[in-house]
């Protein structure tokens, strides 16, 4: 009889499922994968080595480029760290500002993760429709921020800018009619609080029509029940946080359990998987939406009623407004110090953690005294995670480990930073 | 949250009177620092022991202190050759830093029953490379986070079962998060058409300081942050 040798695979770096730049060394026994030994670095820029040599403000642009799919989160874990060294606090709009946009980035993630996931194994309607619905949450992204993706939006301190008052319009060209025009422009006549208020409406619908095209799908089910599966104990054991630890029946959330911001104010649920399968976290991350539907829809009406300042009054870490500037020495040295040398963050430590889309997205932080971090370390979920992926895939065939890299929501930026 | 901080803070310098010394932290934080000798030890423990609870190390940084409190721009005092002009292209690494520890590594664990969070810090061994005790066998999350601080710096560890290199490049020399390590790196990469292949060169491009670090005395902040971690009180010889 012929002598049976393991089969060596290489997986990625240039995969369609590879999500990014993984690159898979899989040892296969047939179809069964016996090994499975992923290297990534494929995309390490050093962010954390650059941030050391930048004033503490300059780096809040690389959080964007982490996880390039929940880009507000990674803002906000950062500046979250400089705010607890500072030992300053946020006016509470900014607080209600941030939360609704943590969630709206959150949606934003989840319906990429959706959409890719559904991709992967083989449901190509669900991506459309993520991404008609990931269009208008983008739309909010560039009306705050003045761009789709790397927003910078969050400042130590509080937020950039205050909501606008409308939101930007489509113009007529030769590739669009005004007919066209008028019924795209139809939700954004008002602020941009009308806009999201009305997609608050509208988004349960648009959940429920996902649900019908992959929930009790059959082929959706082959692919994911019983896939994937972790133990609640070893979800522990190995670092997993977010909907990784939920799927597997951890009701453990930052959110609810170490609340930040004003999310202690927020009335919303935790979802909870029960068999830590790949389908489980499906259902999780669905739900998620759900809930971060409902926490918009708070924000909003709060937003409504209280407009008040979103940006710190202290000027040795805030930049004073810029008419004040044109007049007031005092401004205008504010201003330049700000802008030359930035500020100097008080010698000392921190942890500062929040519940990203993926899950717990912490920011290490340590400072010297200067005005530049001394060591910044981000604590990326997908790391972990990926580092699982061997024990997820061990046994189950060649597919699934597509499956498994979706549901486990990989994106490189944060695994390599 | 600060009733739960003291409450752990106080059972771990009741549990741990010898292994463990409490470094200066926020309020709401506990950190403290261990002995790399107690610290399989005291991490079994904090896992084990329900009191702690600890089942999740969420995150493990390397740390290089080689400059830590050092500026680049002496703004208070002139030298001999006047005020200093904040760019200084060439970073020497004074000798009198190497007799203090150099590397730690810091830990983040989380215990989800209890709801709280501890930082260790531990530094390593004095020598080059700097070793620690693996963490693997009690957190099995630990692996890939050792393997990037090796990765970054250098920094070994003891019974790691797998301990390769997981960011850099095949064949990268050097530990780049090192402050030693140049931020532009030592070498570049490029085709050349005559060998027709990509190869490496070192680098072409020079350092550039466009904001100089600075650190500036402010008595706004609270005195307690002030000290320095890196102390005598750590160093080997004065234990």
């Amino acid at each position: 009889m012929a002598d049976i040798h393991n089969f060596t695979l290489n997986f990625g770096p240039q995969h369609p499922a590879a999500h990014g730049v993984l690159r898979l060394v899989l040892e296969m026994d047939g179809e069964v994968i016996q090994k499975a030994d992923p290297h990534i670095g494929l995309l390490h820029r050093g962010t954390e080595k650059l941030a050391e040599s930048k004033p503490f403000n300059q780096s809040i642009g690389y959080m964007d480029r982490l996880d390039y799919v929940s880009m507000m989160c990674n803002e906000h874990a950062y500046v979250m760290a400089i705010e607890k060294l500072l030992g300053i606090k946020v006016p509470e709009r900014a607080q209600y500002i941030r939360v609704m946009f943590d969630e709206i980035t959150r949606i934003l993630n989840h319906l990429m993760w959706l959409g890719a996931h559904g991709l992967d194994i083989g449901a190509m309607t669900v991506f459309l429709y993520a991404f008609r619905e990931r269009e208008d949450l983008m739309d909010c992204y560039e009306a705050v921020s003045g761009t789709r993706m790397h927003a910078t939006y969050y400042r130590p301190g509080g937020v950039y800018r205050d909501l606008p008052d409308s939101m930007p319009k489509y113009q007529p060209s030769k590739w669009r009619s005004q007919a066209d025009v008028d019924r795209l422009n139809e939700r954004r006549r008002g602020s941009m609080l009308d806009f999201i208020d009305d997609f608050v409406a509208r988004f349960p619908a648009n959940v429920d029509e996902y649900e019908t095209l992959l929930t009790d799908n059959r082929i959706w089910k082959q692919r994911t029940v019983n896939i994937g599966v972790v133990s609640p104990e070893r979800a522990l054991q190995l670092g997993f946080t977010g909907a990784m630890l939920r799927g597997s029946g951890i009701e453990w959330d930052l959110r609810k359990k170490q609340p930040y911001e004003v999310y202690d104010r927020m009335d919303f649920d935790i979802p909870v998987g029960l068999n830590g399968d790949c389908y489980d976290r499906y259902l999780v991350r669905i739900e998620e939406m759900r809930q971060s539907n409902r926490i918009i829809k708070q924000c909003v009406d709060w937003l409504r009623a209280n407009p008040g300042p979103v940006m710190l009054e202290d000027h040795k870490v805030a930049a004073p407004k810029r008419e004040e500037m044109k007049g007031d020495m005092e401004s205008l040295i504010h201003h330049f110090k700000l802008f030359t040398e930035g500020y100097c963050v008080p010698a000392g430590e921190t942890y500062a953690a929040v519940e990203a889309p993926k899950g717990e997205f912490g920011v290490y932080l340590v400072s010297d005294g200067a005005n530049k971090p001394y060591r910044l370390k981000c604590r990326a979920p997908g790391f972990a995670h990926l580092a699982s992926l061997e024990e997820m895939v061990k046994g189950h065939l060649l597919a699934d480990v597509v499956a498994v890299i979706g549901t486990q929501d990989i994106v490189f930026g944060e695994v390599d930073r | 949250m600060s009733s739960r901080t003291e409450t752990l803070a106080s059972r771990l310098t009741a549990r741990f009177a010898q292994e463990l010394r409490p470094l200066p932290a926020l309020p709401n934080e506990v950190a403290f620092e261990v002995d790399a000798a107690n610290l399989l030890a005291v991490c079994k423990e904090l896992r084990d022991n329900t009191e702690f609870g600890f089942e999740q190390l969420i995150d493990l940084a390397g740390i290089d202190y080689l400059d830590y409190g050092r500026e680049e721009w002496s703004t208070l005092a002139s030298t001999a050759t006047g005020f200093s002009r904040g760019v200084n292209r060439i970073q020497e690494h004074v000798s009198e830093q190497t007799t203090k520890p150099r590397f730690a590594v810091t830990y983040q664990l989380l215990s989800i029953t209890n709801n709280w969070r501890l930082r260790l810090r531990c530094f390593t061994g004095q020598g080059e490379p700097p070793v620690i005790d693996s963490l693997v066998e009690i957190w099995a999350g630990a692996n890939w986070f050792e393997r990037e601080a090796f990765d970054m710096y250098g920094i070994m560890f003891r019974n790691h079962p797998d301990l390769r290199r997981i960011l850099t490049d095949y064949g990268f020399i050097g530990h780049p998060f090192r402050k030693d390590f140049p931020l532009i790196g030592n070498v570049e990469v490029k085709y050349d058409p005559a060998k027709g292949r990509v190869v490496y060169q070192p680098v072409s491009i020079e350092p550039r300081t466009l904001v100089p670090r600075v650190i500036r005395e402010d008595n706004r902040y609270d005195q307690v942050l002030k000290e320095v971690p890196v102390g005598s009180d750590v160093s080997p010889a004065n234990r």
